[in-house]
């Protein structure tokens, strides 16, 4: 087969599609619906660009794939080099996924600029499908920040009324994190010159070097507060409910689907392995963290009277569970990671979507002015209540997956801090089905919701693959377990080199529960 | 030979600079006389003089060509001499709307600016020091008399007054180390200081660091470093927004270059003596030029305190050192001059007589009036504050670079922290322009064709070195490898 660049085309097309529409003359809105149609039509493009990725990718390699590499800044050693594993993967192809959903479920409630906001959208998508591909951290780190703009613009135009103040918080918090990374990172890339004579940003080659404890110690450090205000793990966490809850739908879709496992896949990809021992030495404070995340997250969900709020909140406790998930740093741990933030991505970001729905509807998001949605509204409390089902992780859908590998990864590992994250689960689904009871079940109290309309059919098409998703991932999770395997193997040796007595690399079935998650093998799953 | 040895090798190292001198008498003849009411081209002339000077130096490259043992027109000189004629024509393109609103003389205008450049091309290629003294006079008198062209306003008079006051003492500080070292070392020349520092025959006396004090002091006041940054915000209020722009860049660039000179090159041997001192000036400038401007509301002055900030990331270069210091705080001039002049020209297009747009309100809901110049003003803040896809971010990338292989660990944190700080009042402007309702509905004045060529050149530039850094950077590397 020809060499085809199909990761630069996964990173450009989008940005090509977004370039294009600013080209659109507008007038008035006459030409708005060519806009959205564009719009949608490339996002759907680059979804099945990234299938077409995924269908190439071959599920048994840990290495990278697909890996181009071109010259860019010799004088620094910097390269472009894009490459994908089975981590990245899959967070390439949600992605792509959840972009034509945020697109298409903001057809409506995105009347004024549409083109100024199409451009956002598809800019704001090549710049995380670059995040997840690049293999060089100058690279990694422009596509990082670059990301930040449309965000902005994003949350600080469409947003609701303190839009200004959440679009204003969320890019100094995340700038004042990263900030530090630049500077490890150009530290990483000074030693890396020290060491070998020139200068590089390569991920690869920086997984060469071998870095004095206490050097990891502060570059893990500047490393992970970056990530961990991104993810947002306790106490970073202040600006995500502003950010989520100002955001308009779609915005809020990508921040909760996308932008959120950024922080994860940075702390798994990078922080770990880059600097393992530090990692392995910071690794029970991360997870204590996480665990008050969990927890904290999950009590204030609890108690929110704005529906967005509450699903924000849960975002917390969710991504608790995924940074608990890495840090223990065992196959079930990782993979259920990695399985969660693509979960996670898919029914939040589904959440989201219901809750913009009804909030287009009322132009309230309150929990108080709703009531009894099941007598006007059947077929959107239906798609509300799987979606609710697979976010308090219900066998047999997305959620379970993932928060079981975790818990059971992370129980090898700190069986008095799993014992406290468990509570999350339980907690969880309290949280959502209160909610989910206030919302849809009793009598409809509120006159204001008697008229309410139904899915329509752009809305049933914005759910459809959504629920779908949740579904598949539930019954068949091998079919994404399976190929990052490889990759997770690889980071968790890599780990188990920094500290041999804590990792337990699991082999093939070994594992006591590895026939839970679907029947067609044990939970590493390396066969084929 | 080329044409350039037809005048006589003295000449060579410093035909841009009389290119420059030349069309700056151009337009004050042309101005004496102009009839009354005629219309002339006069920034046309300006503009001619600067193009010659852009070949000359185009000839020069890689020559080395020494005038008179005081001049040497080394590629480092040139590259910063093709940045200030870059800033020139920027700076003649943007200009006829904001004379012809104030009221202003054009013909003392274009002459004046043309004779700053000449200042501050002669200044980056001087290796002596009374050369550097009489080129930073030329171009300070010029920028004096720049700073007050607004007569009829008392606030222009006032921070005229101000800057030439204290840029005076400035200069005078500076005259004053001139003379210390002369008499430290029986000569102004350059290399010969470098050779006696390098000789230790001074090593331990005290009159040196007095001498390095004194003439740190007069370039500190130059590149508006804290403390001596008093004057840059009234100044830079004062004089017309584009000279404002003009003078926030051309100045830098021109100190930085002796800066290089004086400091990376003779004074290197005695690194140990300034640099603690440098770095306390480093600090405070980031610090001070970014906290500062969060609490402006007045964009000129944020704009002030934001170029002080900006001087700040070039001390820090200055303290990186060494080839990777040096090529960084070239690269890193050239992008903030592209962006300052830039963003202070989008001030300046704005601006009415009625309306002068300086205030952070007369922003709101510009983007609903004026898509094309909000979105280009966005462009240049982001470059400001540093974000990637746009040459601001690569310029800060290879400064705190530097400062990184130098093992200033400590510098490059604060620095970052404070773009940071920074950011935040560039997104100010930006949360006005897109996020605020507008409350009239009077548009702003329709922008001239040239300049907004010239503005969207600007961004494309800056996406170009933000995307592509590589032919300039390896340019400006190659132009410090061989500088003594």
């Amino acid at each position: 087969m020809a060499v085809v660049p199909i990761l630069s085309a996964l990173i450009l097309l989008p940005l090509a599609g977004a370039v294009l529409l600013l080209l659109v003359r507008t007038r008035g809105h006459e030409r708005d619906a060519f806009i959205q149609w564009t719009a949608l039509g490339v996002s759907l493009v680059e979804f099945a660009l990234s299938l077409w990725m995924w269908s190439r990718f071959d599920p048994t390699s840990a290495d990278f794939q697909m890996v181009e590499r071109v010259d860019w800044i010799p004088s620094f050693g910097i390269q472009y080099a894009v490459g994908v594993d089975g981590i990245s993967l899959f967070l390439v192809v949600l992605t792509a996924f959840l972009t034509p959903l945020a697109l298409l479920g903001s057809w409506r409630s995105v009347h004024r600029k549409v083109r100024e906001f199409s451009f956002f959208m598809l800019a704001l998508e090549s710049a995380m499908v670059g995040v997840f591909l690049s293999l060089d951290m100058f690279l990694f780190y422009v596509f990082w920040d670059a990301m930040l703009i449309p965000m902005y613009f994003l949350i600080g135009i469409w947003g609701y009324e303190r839009r200004v103040y959440a679009a204003v918080k969320f890019i100094l918090y995340t700038m004042a994190g990263s900030v530090l990374m630049l500077v490890a990172i150009l530290t990483v890339a000074y030693l890396h010159s020290v060491a070998t004579g020139a200068y590089s940003f390569d991920y690869e080659g920086w997984l060469n070097l071998a870095l004095p404890r206490q050097t990891q110690v502060w570059l893990f450090l500047a490393f992970a507060v970056a990530f961990a205000i991104k993810v947002p793990l306790f106490p970073f966490h202040t600006w995500l409910p502003d950010a989520h809850v100002e955001a308009p739908t779609a915005g809020s879709v990508i921040l909760a689907g996308v932008l959120l496992k950024m922080g994860t896949y940075g702390l798994l990809r990078f922080a770990f392995p880059l600097f393992p021992d530090a990692a392995v030495y910071f690794a029970p404070y991360l997870a204590t963290l996480a665990v008050i995340g969990i927890v904290y997250g999950a009590l204030v969900a609890m108690v929110q009277p704005d529906m967005k709020k509450l699903v924000a909140y849960s975002s917390v406790s969710h991504l608790g569970f995924v940074v608990l998930g890495i840090t223990a740093m065992n196959i079930q741990g990782v993979q259920g990671a990695v399985f969660q933030m693509l979960s996670h991505g898919v029914s939040t970001g589904a959440l989201f979507l219901i809750v913009g729905m009804l909030s287009d509807r009322r132009h309230t998001r309150l929990i108080a002015e709703f009531g009894g949605l099941k007598h006007v509204a059947p077929r959107l409390v239906a798609a509300f209540f799987v979606i609710t089902l697979a976010s308090i992780g219900l066998p047999g859908l997305n959620g379970f997956v993932g928060e079981f590998l975790i818990l059971f990864g992370a129980f090898r590992w700190n069986p008095v801090l799993t014992t406290v994250a468990a509570s999350g689960v339980i907690l969880s689904a309290v949280y959502m089905l209160w909610m989910f009871q206030r919302v849809n079940y009793g009598a409809v109290t509120n006159p204001k919701n008697e008229g309410m309309q139904d899915l329509d059919a752009r809305e049933t098409w914005v759910l459809w693959p959504a629920i779908a998703m949740a579904v598949f991932m539930g019954v068949a999770p091998w079919v994404f377990l399976e190929p990052m395997a490889p990759a997770v193997n690889r980071i968790i040796e890599r780990m188990a080199e920094a500290e041999p007595a804590r990792v337990v690399t699991v082999e093939k079935g070994t594992g006591p529960f590895s026939g839970e998650v679907g029947e067609k093998g044990p939970v590493p799953f390396s066969s084929r | 030979m080329s044409s350039v040895s037809i005048i006589g090798p003295a000449l060579n190292g410093i035909i841009p600079v009389i290119c420059v001198t030349l069309a700056g008498l151009a337009c004050m003849l042309a101005e004496a006389f102009r009839q009354r009411g005629e219309r002339m081209p006069i920034g046309g002339l300006g503009a001619i003089g600067l193009a010659g000077a852009a070949a000359a130096v185009v000839l020069l490259w890689g020559r080395r060509a020494e005038s008179f043992g005081v001049v040497r027109a080394d590629d480092f000189g040139l590259f910063v001499q093709m940045v200030l004629l870059g800033v020139g024509l920027l700076t003649i393109v943007f200009s006829p709307k904001a004379i012809e609103r104030d009221n202003l003389p054009a013909g003392e205008y274009y002459a004046l600016v043309l004779f700053a450049i000449a200042g501050m091309m002669l200044m980056a290629v001087a290796t002596d020091l009374l050369v550097i003294f009489l080129a930073l006079e030329v171009f300070s008198l010029a920028l004096y008399v720049l700073t007050g062209l607004r007569r009829h306003e008392y606030s222009s008079t006032e921070g005229a007054f101000k800057y030439f006051v204290l840029g005076g003492f400035a200069s005078a500080f500076f005259l004053y180390g001139i003379a210390f070292t002369y008499g430290l070392v029986g000569s102004t020349h350059l290399d010969r200081v470098a050779s006696a520092v390098q000789a230790q025959a001074l090593s331990g006396n005290p009159l040196l660091l007095v001498a390095m004090g004194l003439l740190l002091v007069g370039l500190a006041f130059k590149v508006a470093a804290v403390p001596f940054h008093m004057w840059t915000p009234d100044a830079y209020e004062a004089a017309p927004t584009v000279i404002t722009g003009f003078m926030s860049t051309a100045v830098k660039a021109a100190g930085f270059a002796v800066f290089v000179r004086v400091f990376l090159l003779a004074l290197e041997p005695l690194r140990a003596e300034w640099m603690p001192v440098v770095w306390v000036l480093a600090v405070c400038t980031m610090v001070l030029g970014s906290v500062v401007g969060v609490a402006q509301t007045n964009l000129k002055r944020m704009l002030a305190y934001s170029s002080i900030a900006h001087g700040g990331y070039l001390l820090v270069a200055v303290i990186a050192g060494g080839d990777m210091g040096r090529a960084s705080i070239l690269f890193y001039l050239v992008v903030y001059a592209v962006t300052n002049v830039g963003a202070f020209a989008v001030l300046a297009l704005l601006s009415t007589r009625d309306a002068p747009m300086e205030h952070l309100d007369d922003y709101r809901g510009l983007w609903h009036s004026n898509p094309a110049i909000a979105g280009l003003l966005t462009i240049f803040l982001l470059s400001l504050g540093g974000f990637p896809p746009t040459a601001g971010f690569v310029a800060k990338w290879f400064v705190f670079s530097a400062a990184v292989g130098a093992g200033q660990f400590s510098l490059a944190i604060i620095g970052v922290l404070t773009s940071v700080v920074s950011v935040f009042f560039y997104l100010r402007i930006v949360v006005m322009m897109y996020m605020a309702e507008k409350r009239d509905a009077a548009s702003p004045p329709p922008v001239p064709r040239p300049a907004l060529a010239a503005l969207s050149l600007s961004a494309a530039v800056l996406f170009y070195l933000g995307v592509l850094p590589t032919r300039v950077l390896e340019l400006a590397a190659r132009s410090v490898a061989g500088m003594f």
